[in-house]
C-alpha cells in the first residue's frame, strides 16, 4: 500500500509514569519504557511494530492474539506488557527466518487451512506449540489443541489437515 | 484435451491453485486497517448508550476535555450544527450518527473523542457524564405493534406507529383457489433468531484530510468501497473526486462490512476538523451491540398440499425485526431483501408472501450475513415447512422432495413469485447426498437403536438460491444499478493486472481472478496481479456481498479478457501476415487455420502491442468491462445431516454432515470447498449455539463472545463434500458462486435431524438454537419450543 509511512509513538506523555520492560522477542531484546496498563498485544503491535499479532475479542476467546510466552501461547490482548519483562515472546513474524517458512506456515498454504487471514498467526502459534509437546498428534488433539481460537472462515477441517501436514513434514525433517 | 491439461498446468479453470494471498499472511505480513499507521495520526473511542430507549437530558464533555492529550470531542449537538447529526442508510431510513434527541437501542453513539493515543481517548469517554431519562423499550416485533406501544421514531415526520413497512408479493387470489382445493394444509411457525455475523475482526477506519490538496483519504474495513464512495460524497457534501476509499485486507466480512456506520463519519468529520489522520478501531462489544446483526425474523407459513404428495400452494407471513433504524443493505425495490426467492426448487403453482417489518429498540442492521439478502431465511423456513408437510403426509422426507422438485428439462423456469431460475438438476443432487449418507441403511440403523432407547436423526435441506444480483431492471443499492467491473492491462512482456469493483475478505479473489484471464488468454495465472479496494484505481463496482462476485465481477473479468483477446486477433493477423478471418485461436496461441504450426503467442501479440502495432492501430493491451448480468444464477445444494441425541441431557451430536453443491463451473475447487466448509460451520453455529438475545430492558445479552458463542474447533463437525456440475446458461464461464450456499441451506439440515430424532414426541418444532435445555424441555413436556430463548436474570 502507497503513502504508509511509520511514526513509532514508544513513549506515552511525559507525565504518565512507566515501567522500562525488556522482553525477547523473536530471539531480539527490545526495550520500551511503558504505561503499567499497556496490554502485551499493544505492545507488540505499536511499539514494535509486529502487526502479525491481530486484536480481535478483547476477552481472551478468539485468540488472534495468541503468541507464544516461553514457549508456551497466551492471549497478549489480556496480557500486561510489563508481565512479560524478561521472558521469551515469539510472534507470527518469529515462527522462520527472513527467506523461510516454518513447516506450520507450509502446511496453513498447502491445505488451504486460511481465507481472510486474521487469525491464521494465532492458529499456527497454537499449533506450533502443540507440536513441540505432541510431534504426532491425532485429529481429535490438534482440534482440541486449537480450541482456544476462533475462525469464522475455514470450519477448521482444512485448519486440521494443515496442522497434521506440517506434524509429518517436521517428523520427516527430524527423522533425516 | 491437450487444452485442458494446459489449462491446469497455467493455472487456469478448474485448477486448485495455491492462494496467492496466503504468501503475506502466513508470514504475518497482511496490512488490516488497524495495522497501518500515519504520520501525525490521532486516535478516536466511541462513547455508547447503556439503555435501550431514554431521552438524553444532559451530556457534560468537561472533565473529558481536561485529560491531557485530548484533541475533540464531538457530542450529537456538535454534528447537528453541522448538519451531521443524522446520515441516510441504504435502505431511505436515516441513523443518527450521533444521539441528539434520545438514544433507541442499548450501544448507540453518543459521544467521541479523539486524542494522542487510544488508551487516553477510552479514559476521556468515561470521563463523559450522560444523563438519561430511561422509556420504556421494545424488544420484539409484537410488543412494538402492541396498543400504545411507544413511538420510537418521533424524530421522523408521519411515522405514527412502529411500522416500517407492509409489503406483498405473490398471487394471492390464486393461492386462496389453491387453498380451497388443498386435500391437507400444513401449519408452521418459526422464528429466525438474530444473529451477528461477527468476524473476528471488528469495523475501523483512517480518515486523513489533507487540507493542502483537499483530498480525504479513508482506509476503512468496507465490503464495498465504492458505495461507501458515493455515500460519503453526499453525506459530507465533499467531490467524489476528492474521495478515496481504501478497504485493505479485511478480516472476514459476511454482510458485517457493508453498511455505512457513525464511527467512520465521525472518523472522517474529525479529521476534517483536525487536519490529521483520525483512526477509529472498534473493540468486540461495539462490533456485536452496533453493527448489522442478521436474521431476527418471525415467520407463519401455510402449505396447501394434495394426498399424493403435491404441493399446490403456499401462504406465509413474516414479521421482521429492524431495530431502531432500517438500514438493511439490500436490493431498494425488495423490502424483505429475496425472501421471495423460497420454494424455488419446487415446481409450485401458486405462493403469496405478506411481510410487515418493525422498529424495535434494538440495532439496525438485516444485512444480508453470508446470503443473498434474506435468503438464508427464505431457505430455512422453506426446508422446515417441507419437512413439516412430509411429516403431515406421512411421505418420506426425501420421497417427498423429489416429488416437488423442478424437473431438469423445465428450465428456465418462473417461480410462484416470478423469478426465473436458469439451470439445474436437483435430483441428481439429491441422489448423490442420499447415496453417500447410506440413506435406507441409515434408517434401519435408527430403528435398531430405537429399540435400545438411542434416538437417532436425519435431516435433508435442499434448496436454490439466487445470486449475482443483479440485473439493472431490477436491482439497485440507493438507486445505483448493481453491476460490477473489471480492467485489464497487459503489459508488453506478457505479464497482466487486473482491477475489479469487488474487495475480497477471504474468498481468495487474488488467485482466482487470474485464473479466469489464464482460462481466456492462456496467461498463465502467476503472470497476473489482482488488485482490489482502491476506489482511485479500481473501476466503479458494487463490491462483495451476497455471493455476487464470481456471477458479477467474475463474469466482467471473463468479458474484459475476451475484449483484450479481440484486439489481440488483430494483432496476431498483422504480425502472421493474414487476414483476421483465417486466424484460430487455442489456449494462449493465434494461429493460421491452414497453417497450425504458423502462429504467435498472447505474449508476442502484447509485445507487439507496444512496439510493432499496424498503422491506424491505437498502442496498447487494456480494456475495462461493466458486466450486467442477463439473469441471477441459481446454484443448488443439497445437505444431509445425521444426529444422536441424548434422551437424559438433550445434548445432541452430530455423527456425519454430508453436502452435495452444484454451483455451476469450478474455478478453484480448493477454494471452492474451503468456502463450503466455511459456510457448513455457520450453519452448524446457528442451528446449535449462535444467537443474541434481549432481556425486558433491551439489553444485549451477547455482547462478548463469552455470551456469544461461536463453535470452535472442538464442537465444529466433518464434513463430506460431494459436487454436481450444471453450468449457469448465461454466466460467461459457466459458474455460478458458492460462498454462501452451505450457510444458507445447511441450518435446516441440522434442525430436521433433530426433530427427526424426537419425533415420536410429537414436537413438531424447537426455534434455533437448539440448545440442549430446549431440547430436553421438548423431550420431556412433548410440546414445541419457540421464540427467542427467553433471558433468565436473577430476580426471575
Amino acid at each position: 500500500m502507497s503513502g504508509l509511512n511509520e511514526e513509532i509513538r514508544e513513549l506515552p506523555a511525559a507525565d504518565v509514569p512507566t515501567r522500562r520492560v525488556s522482553i525477547t522477542v523473536n530471539g531480539e531484546k527490545r526495550t520500551a519504557d511503558v504505561e503499567p496498563r499497556l496490554l502485551l498485544a499493544h505492545l507488540l503491535r505499536q511499539a514494535f511494530r509486529l502487526t502479525g499479532t491481530h486484536t480481535g475479542c478483547d476477552t481472551s476467546n478468539c485468540g488472534a492474539c495468541t503468541v507464544l510466552y516461553d514457549g508456551t501461547p497466551v492471549k497478549s490482548c489480556t496480557m500486561l506488557a510489563v508481565q512479560a519483562d524478561g521472558h521469551q515472546v515469539t510472534t507470527v513474524e518469529g515462527l522462520a527466518g527472513p527467506s523461510e517458512l516454518h513447516p506450520i506456515q507450509e502446511g496453513f498454504s498447502d491445505e488451504h487451512g486460511l481465507q481472510c487471514g486474521f487469525c491464521t498467526p494465532g492458529m499456527m502459534l497454537a499449533a506450533t506449540a502443540l507440536l513441540r509437546e505432541n510431534p504426532d498428534p491425532t485429529e481429535d488433539e490438534v482440534r482440541w489443541a486449537l480450541s482456544g481460537n476462533l475462525c469464522r472462515c475455514t470450519g477448521y477441517q482444512n485448519i486440521v489437515k494443515s496442522v497434521l501436514w506440517a506434524a509429518k513434514k517436521l517428523q520427516s525433517q527430524s527423522a533425516s | 484435451m491437450t487444452q485442458a491439461r494446459d489449462e491446469i498446468k497455467i493455472g487456469g479453470l478448474g485448477a486448485s491453485r495455491k492462494r496467492v494471498e496466503d504468501n503475506r499472511f502466513i508470514r504475518g505480513r497482511g496490512r488490516y486497517v488497524d495495522d497501518i499507521v500515519l504520520p501525525r495520526m490521532l486516535h478516536m473511542e466511541i462513547l455508547r448508550s447503556p439503555l435501550a430507549h431514554a431521552r438524553i437530558t444532559s451530556i457534560d464533555v468537561s472533565k473529558a476535555w481536561a485529560i491531557p492529550g485530548v484533541r475533540l470531542v464531538l457530542t450529537g449537538e456538535m454534528m447537528a450544527s453541522r448538519n451531521l447529526a443524522w446520515m441516510p442508510t441504504l435502505s431511505y431510513d436515516t441513523q443518527a450518527v450521533l444521539a441528539t434527541d434520545k438514544v433507541r437501542f442499548q450501544g448507540q453513539e453518543v459521544a467521541c473523542v479523539v486524542a494522542d493515543d487510544p488508551y487516553i481517548a477510552k479514559d476521556a469517554c468515561e470521563a463523559i457524564v450522560v444523563e438519561y431519562e430511561p422509556l420504556p423499550a421494545i424488544v420484539n416485533p409484537q410488543q412494538a405493534m402492541a396498543e400504545g406501544a411507544p413511538l420510537i421514531r418521533d424524530d421522523k415526520e408521519n411515522q405514527h406507529d412502529n411500522v416500517v413497512f407492509n409489503w406483498e408479493v405473490g398471487d394471492s387470489d390464486g393461492t386462496d383457489r389453491a387453498f380451497a382445493q388443498a386435500d391437507l394444509v400444513s401449519t408452521l411457525e418459526l422464528h429466525y433468531p438474530r444473529s451477528h455475523p461477527s468476524p473476528i475482526e471488528c469495523c475501523g477506519s483512517i480518515a486523513d484530510f489533507d487540507r493542502s490538496t483537499s483530498k480525504l483519504t479513508v482506509y476503512m474495513t468496507t465490503q464495498a468501497p465504492h458505495i461507501i464512495r458515493a455515500a460519503v460524497a453526499l453525506v459530507a457534501e465533499l467531490p467524489e473526486h476528492m474521495i478515496r476509499i481504501v478497504s485493505p485486507d479485511l478480516g472476514g466480512g459476511f454482510g458485517n462490512k457493508v453498511p455505512v456506520y457513525p464511527g467512520y463519519v465521525m472518523s472522517i468529520l474529525a479529521s476534517i476538523l483536525l487536519e490529521r489522520p483520525v483512526k477509529w478501531i472498534e473493540d468486540k462489544t461495539g462490533n456485536l451491540i452496533s453493527t448489522g446483526f442478521g436474521r431476527d425474523i418471525y415467520l407463519r407459513g401455510e402449505m396447501a398440499l394434495r394426498q399424493d404428495g403435491k404441493i399446490l400452494g403456499v401462504r406465509m407471513h413474516t414479521d421482521s425485526d429492524h431495530g431502531a433504524f432500517f438500514s438493511d443493505a439490500q436490493p431498494s425495490k425488495f423490502k424483505i431483501g429475496l425472501m421471495h426467492s423460497t420454494f424455488a426448487c419446487y415446481d409450485i403453482p401458486a405462493a403469496h408472501l405478506t411481510a410487515r417489518g418493525v422498529y424495535t429498540n434494538k440495532a439496525p442492521g438485516g444485512v444480508a450475513y453470508r446470503c443473498s439478502f434474506r435468503v438464508t431465511e427464505a431457505m430455512f423456513f422453506q426446508e422446515r415447512m417441507m419437512q413439516a408437510a412430509a411429516d403431515d403426509l406421512g411421505i418420506d422426507q426425501a420421497e417427498f422432495r423429489r416429488r416437488n422438485f423442478v424437473r431438469d428439462d423445465d428450465f428456465p423456469h418462473r417461480t410462484p413469485f416470478g423469478f426465473l431460475t436458469d439451470s439445474g438438476q436437483y435430483g441428481k443432487c439429491l441422489d448423490v447426498g442420499l447415496q453417500a449418507i447410506g440413506y435406507q441403511e441409515f434408517l434401519k440403523e435408527k430403528e435398531e437403536a430405537k429399540k435400545q432407547g438411542r434416538l437417532l436423526g436425519i435431516g435433508i435441506s435442499t434448496m436454490t438460491e439466487p445470486l449475482g444480483a443483479g440485473n439493472s431492471r431490477e436491482y439497485d443499492i440507493l438507486g445505483i444499478k448493481m453491476f460490477d467491473s473489471a480492467e485489464l492491462r497487459v503489459h508488453m512482456t506478457g505479464k497482466a493486472i487486473l482491477r475489479t469493483g469487488a474487495k475480497t475478505q477471504g474468498q481468495g479473489h487474488e488467485t482466482t481472478w487470474a485464473q479466469i484471464v489464464a482460462h481466456e488468454l492462456g496467461i498463465p495465472a502467476a503472470d497476473i496481479t489482482v488488485e482490489e479496494g482502491d476506489t482511485d484505481t479500481a473501476p466503479f463496482g458494487m463490491g462483495t456481498y451476497a455471493s455476487r462476485s464470481t456471477p458479477v465481477a467474475g463474469a466482467a473479468v471473463a468479458m474484459v479478457s475476451r475484449k483484450v483477446r479481440a484486439k489481440a486477433r488483430k494483432l496476431a493477423a498483422h504480425l502472421l501476415e493474414v487476414s483476421e478471418e483465417d486466424i484460430e485461436w487455442e489456449l494462449g496461441r493465434f494461429y493460421v487455420r491452414s497453417a497450425p504450426d504458423h502462429g504467435v503467442t498472447i505474449q508476442e501479440c502484447a509485445m507487439a502491442a507496444y512496439s510493432n502495432m499496424p498503422d491506424g492501430m491505437e498502442p496498447g493491451l487494456e480494456n475495462v468491462a461493466y458486466y450486467d448480468p442477463p439473469n441471477l444464477t441459481w446454484p443448488f445444494g443439497c445437505y444431509i445431516v445425521t444426529v444422536e441425541v441424548d434422551p437424559q441431557t438433550g445434548v445432541w451430536d452430530v455423527l456425519r454432515v454430508v453436502a452435495v453443491d452444484d454451483c455451476g463451473v469450478r474455478i478453484n475447487p480448493m477454494i471452492v470447498e474451503g468456502q463450503i466448509m466455511g459456510g457448513l460451520t455457520e450453519a452448524y453455529a446457528m442451528a446449535s449455539m449462535q444467537f443474541m438475545t434481549f432481556d425486558a430492558q433491551g439489553n444485549c445479552v451477547g455482547s462478548n463472545y463469552m455470551d456469544y458463542l461461536l463453535p470452535t474447533a472442538w464442537e465444529t463437525p466433518g464434513y463430506e463434500l460431494h459436487e454436481v456440475v450444471t453450468p449457469s446458461p448465461h454466466h460467461p464461464i459457466g459458474a455460478k458462486g458458492v460462498g454462501e450456499c452451505a450457510t444458507v441451506g445447511g441450518p435446516a439440515a441440522f434442525v430436521n435431524a433433530v426433530l427427526d430424532a424426537i419425533k415420536d414426541t410429537g414436537v413438531r418444532n424447537i426455534d434455533m438454537p437448539l440448545l440442549p435445555d430446549r431440547v430436553f424441555e421438548a423431550l420431556t413436556t412433548g410440546r414445541d419450543v419457540s421464540g427467542a430463548p427467553p433471558v433468565r436474570t436473577d430476580d426471575q
